[in-house]
Formats: structure tokens, C-alpha cells, sequence
């Protein structure tokens, strides 16, 4: 069996015909399947510290609303969206910042002073100072922002996380 | 094992029998010009893969044509490689089909009883030449928008019929939103397919005719 080791001219065109099509068919598919999950791998972080100003203008005892807008890219396409809420200040230690969506079907809920409470326009639901839930549709009580003071100006972190209870 | 298996195929689908009838017939002299029309079914193939890919990004709308393009060349992971094949596959293919053409010109290949293999070859270099034009427009930039202006002005000079092809091709007077869509459409769907209809027909007359020998001085 002295052949048994040498390879015929037809044998190692065949292998080399394979070997170098399975090498272009990696070089081409790997990038091939980067490029189709490419969207998927790329997780954006939303999260930011937003500045609403000097802590001094917010009264003490009463909700003030603030407003603020975030855009969003996916792609090759913008988006801008608006947020807004409510900073209730009991002291300059004590301070709560409320997301103004209405935890029912997120429409914007607004501070009614002869209510004594947050109302929402779409389907009567009322939420008391600090967000709890008074009357009306709503599952929960509204979302809030973290907060934190730094040289004496007020900042909220984005995105507003759900409270508990209410 | 595997050639249990194959066995098992191959008595249902008849590879074997394919092969032999469609793929193991002779050369008439080994010739690297004759290579030219496995090349161009090769660089159809390419852009047709690379044109699927390209589409899970591109928007055919004036709005977004161009960044969507932008996004990938600088956005998706290798979208600057699928695009790159697409585009230097484009001009190489032109560039191919056409020195096929010369080949056969040359080797007086299109004679009888090959005729019908010349004629559909002519119409699937010009299906080639339609599907540069139609997919120069797509990354809607100025040279893309410019030209498609002056190619469609071409067409309007045409005697008596011009300006009525000059409004078919750009779907109206301008260059605008229902150009660039009825582009998209002819350069992904409409030439494609009769390009893949045309080349089976191709492939057929040259499996039915085999290859043609070169003429000799006899000749």
C-alpha cells in the first residue's frame, strides 16, 4: 500500500476547492451575521442626570411642575419626546420628584389647588401630593425621579421608576 | 455512513444524473476567457445576496435614503463591506458581462446554431446596464440626483415619443419621491427577475449546445 499515502492531482484540487470555499464562506458569513444582529447587540443607556435648577426656586410646601424633553436615536431616525412632573419640596432635605404620567393610560396629570391633589383630565382620577393613589382608575401610585443636590441645584435621574404602595 | 445517505438522495433526487448531464461535459480547450460567463453568474449571485442585505437598512424614501445609507456605512457592524461588494460588484459586473460579450464577439461564438444564446445575452448585458442605472439613483446624493436627471433627459430627446418616456421614467416631470421608489422597485424586483429568467434561458441554450469550439485557421 505504497499509494495509500500519495494523493491523486484530482483528490487535492478537491480539497483545496473545499478548504478555500469553507474559509471565503466564514470570512463572508460571520460579517454577514454581525451585520443582521448589529441592532440587537446595541443596548442604550437612557439613564441621565437631569438639571432643573437652583433648589431655592422651589417653593416649599407646594407642587411645582417641570418640564423637560429627551431625544432618542434609532438609527438614522430622531426622536424627541417631552417629559414632565412635579417637584414637591417639604424642606431642603425632604424632596420628591413625581413623573407627571398618569399611571392608568399615562396621560399628563396636572396639581389642582382647590382639589388638593393631582388630577387627570381623561378619566377622573385624583392622586394626593405625594403620588398615592386617592380615586379613579389608576393601578398605582405615579412614578418618581431620584434625586440629588450638588451645589445647590436640583437634579433628577432619567428615566422615573415606579413607587410603591398607593 | 454519508454515503448511505447520499445514496438514499441521490436514488430520489438523481444528483448523479443531473451532474452527468449538466455539469461533467468537455471543454473544448482550456481557456480562461471561457471562464468569463461563470464569473458574471458569479457576480449576479454576489450582488443578489449583498442587495437582500443591503435592503434590511435602506429606505427608498427621499427622507431617509440617504442617512439610511449613512447609518450603514458608519453604524452597522461590516455595513461598509456589504455595501463596498455591492458597489465595487456593481461596476465589475458590467465591466465582466461585457468582456464576455467581446469573447464571443471575438471567437464568432454567436453563430449558428448559437444565435439565440447571443440574442438573450445582448438583452442580459442590457438588463446589466439597467440595473446600474437604476441603482445609481439609491443612495440619493447629489451625483446620484444629477445624473438620474441627465440619463432621464436622455430619454426625453427621443423624436415624437420623448417626453412621454422622460415622464415614465421619473413617474412624473421631476426627480422626486415616486422616482426614486419606482427605481427601488424596478432595481430590486422587476430587472432581477427577468435577469434570473433570462439567465436560465441562457444557461439552458448553453447546456443544450455545449461550448463552442474556437475557430482554427481552417475556419
Amino acid at each position: 500500500m505504497a499509494s495509500s499515502h500519495r494523493i491523486s492531482r484530482r483528490d487535492f484540487a478537491k480539497f483545496v476547492t473545499a478548504a478555500l470555499s469553507t474559509i471565503m464562506g466564514a470570512a463572508m458569513g460571520i460579517p454577514v451575521i454581525a451585520y443582521l444582529i448589529d441592532p440587537a447587540l446595541k443596548v442604550q443607556s437612557s439613564e441621565a442626570w437631569i438639571p432643573l435648577g437652583p433648589l431655592d426656586g422651589f417653593p416649599e410646601g407646594t407642587p411645582k411642575s417641570f418640564s423637560f424633553t429627551r431625544s432618542n436615536i434609532n438609527g438614522w431616525e430622531k426622536t424627541v419626546n417631552s417629559y414632565g412632573g412635579f417637584i414637591v419640596k417639604k424642606s431642603d432635605s425632604d424632596i420628591l420628584a413625581l413623573s407627571n404620567r398618569c399611571t392608568h393610560l399615562s396621560c399628563s396629570v396636572n396639581w389642582s389647588e382647590e382639589d388638593n391633589a393631582y388630577t387627570c383630565p381623561c378619566h377622573e382620577a385624583y392622586f394626593d401630593m405625594d403620588g398615592g393613589v386617592l380615586d379613579g382608575p389608576p393601578p398605582h401610585a405615579l412614578d418618581h425621579f431620584e434625586t440629588k443636590v450638588e451645589e445647590g441645584d436640583l437634579y433628577i435621574l432619567f428615566p422615573a421608576v415606579p413607587s410603591h404602595g398607593g | 455512513m454519508f454515503k448511505n445517505i447520499y445514496a438514499w438522495l441521490d436514488e430520489r433526487l438523481g444528483f448523479d444524473d443531473l451532474y452527468k448531464g449538466l455539469l461533467d461535459r468537455p471543454e473544448p480547450h482550456g481557456n480562461w476567457w471561457n471562464t468569463l460567463g461563470s464569473a458574471s453568474l458569479f457576480l449576479f449571485v454576489m450582488q443578489g445576496v449583498t442587495g437582500i442585505f443591503l435592503t434590511v437598512y435602506y429606505t427608498p424614501s427621499p427622507d431617509h435614503a440617504y442617512d439610511s445609507i449613512q447609518y450603514i456605512m458608519n453604524g452597522v457592524a461590516f455595513g461598509w463591506l456589504i455595501r463596498g461588494i455591492h458597489h465595487w460588484g456593481a461596476s465589475l459586473m458590467v465591466l465582466v458581462v461585457f468582456i464576455h460579450m467581446l469573447r464571443t464577439f471575438f471567437s464568432a461564438s454567436y453563430k449558428y446554431p448559437r444565435e439565440l444564446t447571443w440574442i438573450v445575452g445582448s438583452l442580459l448585458f442590457l438588463l446589466t446596464l439597467g440595473m446600474g442605472f437604476t441603482g445609481y439613483l439609491l443612495p440619493f446624493n447629489q451625483r446620484a440626483y444629477w445624473a438620474t436627471v441627465v440619463a432621464t433627459n436622455i430619454g426625453g430627446v427621443v423624436p415624437g415619443a420623448g417626453p412621454f418616456i422622460l415622464r415614465a421614467l421619473r413617474g412624473g416631470t421631476d426627480v422626486s419621491a415616486l422616482t426614486l421608489s419606482r427605481f427601488f422597485s424596478a432595481h430590486i424586483w422587476m430587472l432581477p427577475a427577468a435577469l434570473a429568467a433570462l439567465i436560465g434561458v441562457h444557461l439552458y441554450l448553453i447546456m443544450r449546445h455545449g461550448e463552442s469550439a474556437y475557430p482554427d485557421a481552417d475556419d
